[in-house]
């Protein structure tokens, strides 16, 4: 058995980036493996419905033939997890010819694997009349109709996928929606290692350089797991890992940094202790950890999440600069949204119109604690979503004429309401999607909704 | 009774998704000193978070104090969803400004 498992981990998500200096120290610690996570729920719920990623394809390329050539130089393996932002299956294709085009380019051959995290639809509606959906926080229970009209659904795998994978040879895997950690975890555990630290290692290392101090997200971070401990250090002389730094990433976008839930069980990290520590050169850049526990739990459940469409947006950019209108912006957003609404009272048009006031609450919207505001200038967007693009195209451009010509108490600039920074103003988005599956799935084989694909390169 | 305003306390106070359903505020101390004070305080519970963010008590997920970090976290239901329409923060990374400037009293050092 390996007395010690070594991990690199290039960047926080693959697109990001990382400097090649960091990455080459990397490399020169001998890893046993280098694994990036690509996804996130965080851009919003367009990416999954929409099947695009959120990180653009010549970013994507370059980190991935880095970590590629690098791979099989060194002969490890190279795991990317939920591949192209939102791991669906437009996600992972996509994902899947950037590779394709890398192999071509530097003449390298290998086997990969496709893991698949795309969730049928007649399926989840038998695990729903079955009772096995259950929501994940604050969420609104699933009625059959939220699956039938998902565009897309896609599970969250665990570790077990990978280790299929990696049994059946492949050198590189790309996974669908994955949990974060899963992608390092995986292949520490099937080579002996305990899960508590290899999925807190994981929890780190997903982030890349986040974990360190200063932070970067484009940067890389270098995990040592043996059988009682681990360390994280940055490859990077301008960063350091330290207590505060790796003890606060714990913290980062999770509910509760005690308890960290995931497919399959539980991290318990409440024994959990952070050292300081020298690294081999003598430097103090790196920090030991153990104490971690994984607790498994009594039924497998895996993550679901899924969108549906809403409708089309389109929006509108404008500025003002006049004092009176700034004091009753309030008055005038009224005046327009009753105009709009008596205009088009004939067509029954089904929209949501609203008004982005940046300087006043644009940001916190109704939560603003702050009512007034001292803002000389106020950013405005006008948006429209409505159930075709061209009623939102209507109704937008429809509420910026007003809003550019409307009267207000007190009014002296009546040549026009609005500085538009832009000609066309208007900006079509195109489809707008809603997280609407947020849930838990249990299920008996942790392996069966994620097929395993194996291709020669 | 000084009071003194939680953002010259802390060394980070910040605001994140944790999920597209949540909203989850970090406050993380420079030193043990200062994360004691807070904590001692009581100030930071869930009747604050919820006046704060204009939500009931029970929307209110968690308040966790974890001294390995020197941090206290308090997890929110989302006032709108991320990427719902009327939200105005899909990462909602920008949530934190209202916790700046609440007030710790401070009992006198003798």
């Amino acid at each position: 058995m390996l007395a010690e498992y070594r991990i690199l981990s290039p960047t926080a998500i693959l697109g990001y980036g990382f400097p090649e200096s960091s990455f080459a120290a990397g490399l020169k610690k001998k890893p046993h493996l280098i694994a990036a996570d690509a996804g996130s729920t965080d851009p919003g719920p367009h990416y999954l419905g929409a099947g695009v990623s959120f990180t653009e394809r010549q970013a994507v390329k370059r980190d991935l033939a880095l970590m590629l050539t690098a791979g099989l130089d060194l002969g490890i393996p190279v795991i990317i997890g939920t591949a192209g932002g939102s791991g669906g299956q437009p996600h992972l294709s996509w994902a899947a010819q950037i590779v394709r085009e890398i192999a071509a380019e530097k003449k390298i051959n290998f086997k990969m694997a496709l893991i698949h995290a795309e969730m049928e639809r007649d399926f989840l509606l038998t695990k729903l009349r079955q009772g096995k959906l259950s929501p994940l926080g604050p969420v609104p229970a699933v009625k059959e109709q939220d699956i039938t009209e998902a565009v897309r659904i896609v599970g969250q795998m665990g570790i077990e996928p990978f280790i299929r994978a990696l049994n059946q040879g492949a050198r590189v895997i790309l996974a669908g929606r994955a949990y974060d950690p899963a992608i390092f975890a995986a292949p520490a555990i099937a080579a002996g290692f305990a899960p508590g630290l290899a999925f807190h290692l994981g929890k780190i290392l997903e982030c890349g350089a986040i974990a360190a101090t200063p932070g970067s997200g484009s940067d890389c971070l270098f995990g040592v797991l043996n059988h009682h401990s681990f360390t994280v250090e940055p490859l990077n002389p301008l960063r350091c890992c330290t207590i505060t730094s790796v003890a606060a990433h714990t913290l980062y976008e999770k509910s509760n940094p005690l308890l960290l839930p995931g497919p399959g069980g539980m991290l318990d990290l409440s024994a959990c202790q952070f050292k300081p520590e020298n690294n081999p050169s003598g430097e103090s850049r790196m920090v030991r950890v153990w104490g971690s526990r994984f607790i498994p739990a009594a039924k497998y459940t895996v993550k679901i999440e899924g969108v549906k469409r809403v409708g089309f947006r389109t929006v509108c950019l404008a500025g003002c600069r006049d004092p009176v209108m700034i004091k009753n912006i309030k008055i005038l957003m009224e005046k327009v949204r009753e105009r709009v609404k008596d205009n088009f009272s004939r067509e029954n048009y089904r929209y949501h119109l609203d008004f982005k006031l940046y300087g006043l609450n644009g940001v916190m919207g109704a939560v603003e604690p702050l009512k007034t505001t001292k803002a000389h200038e106020l950013g405005i967007i006008i948006e429209a979503v409505a159930p075709t693009q061209e009623i939102a195209n209507t109704i937008c451009s429809f509420a910026r004429t007003t809003m550019l010509h409307a009267d207000y108490p007190g009014r002296i600039a009546t040549a026009g309401n609005l500085a538009f920074p832009y000609s066309p103003s208007d900006f079509a988005t195109g489809e707008v999607f809603n997280f609407h599956i947020y849930h838990l799935l249990e299920v008996d084989d942790p392996c069966a909704l994620f097929p395993v694909e194996i291709v020669n390169i | 009774m000084t009071k003194v305003k939680l953002k010259s306390l802390a060394k980070v106070i910040r605001s994140k998704n944790a999920g597209p359903f949540e909203l989850t505020l970090d406050i993380i101390f420079p030193e043990e000193h200062s994360f004691e004070k807070v904590r001692k305080s009581g100030v930071l519970n869930a009747t604050l978070f919820a006046r704060l963010y204009s939500l009931d008590i029970n929307q209110i997920l968690s308040v966790v104090e974890f001294p390995a970090a020197l941090a206290i976290k308090a997890t929110l239901v989302r006032p709108v969803p991320s990427g719902h329409l009327g939200d105005g923060d899909v990462y909602g990374a920008q949530q934190h400004a209202p916790l700046l400037n609440v007030e710790i009293p401070l009992e006198e050092d003798s």
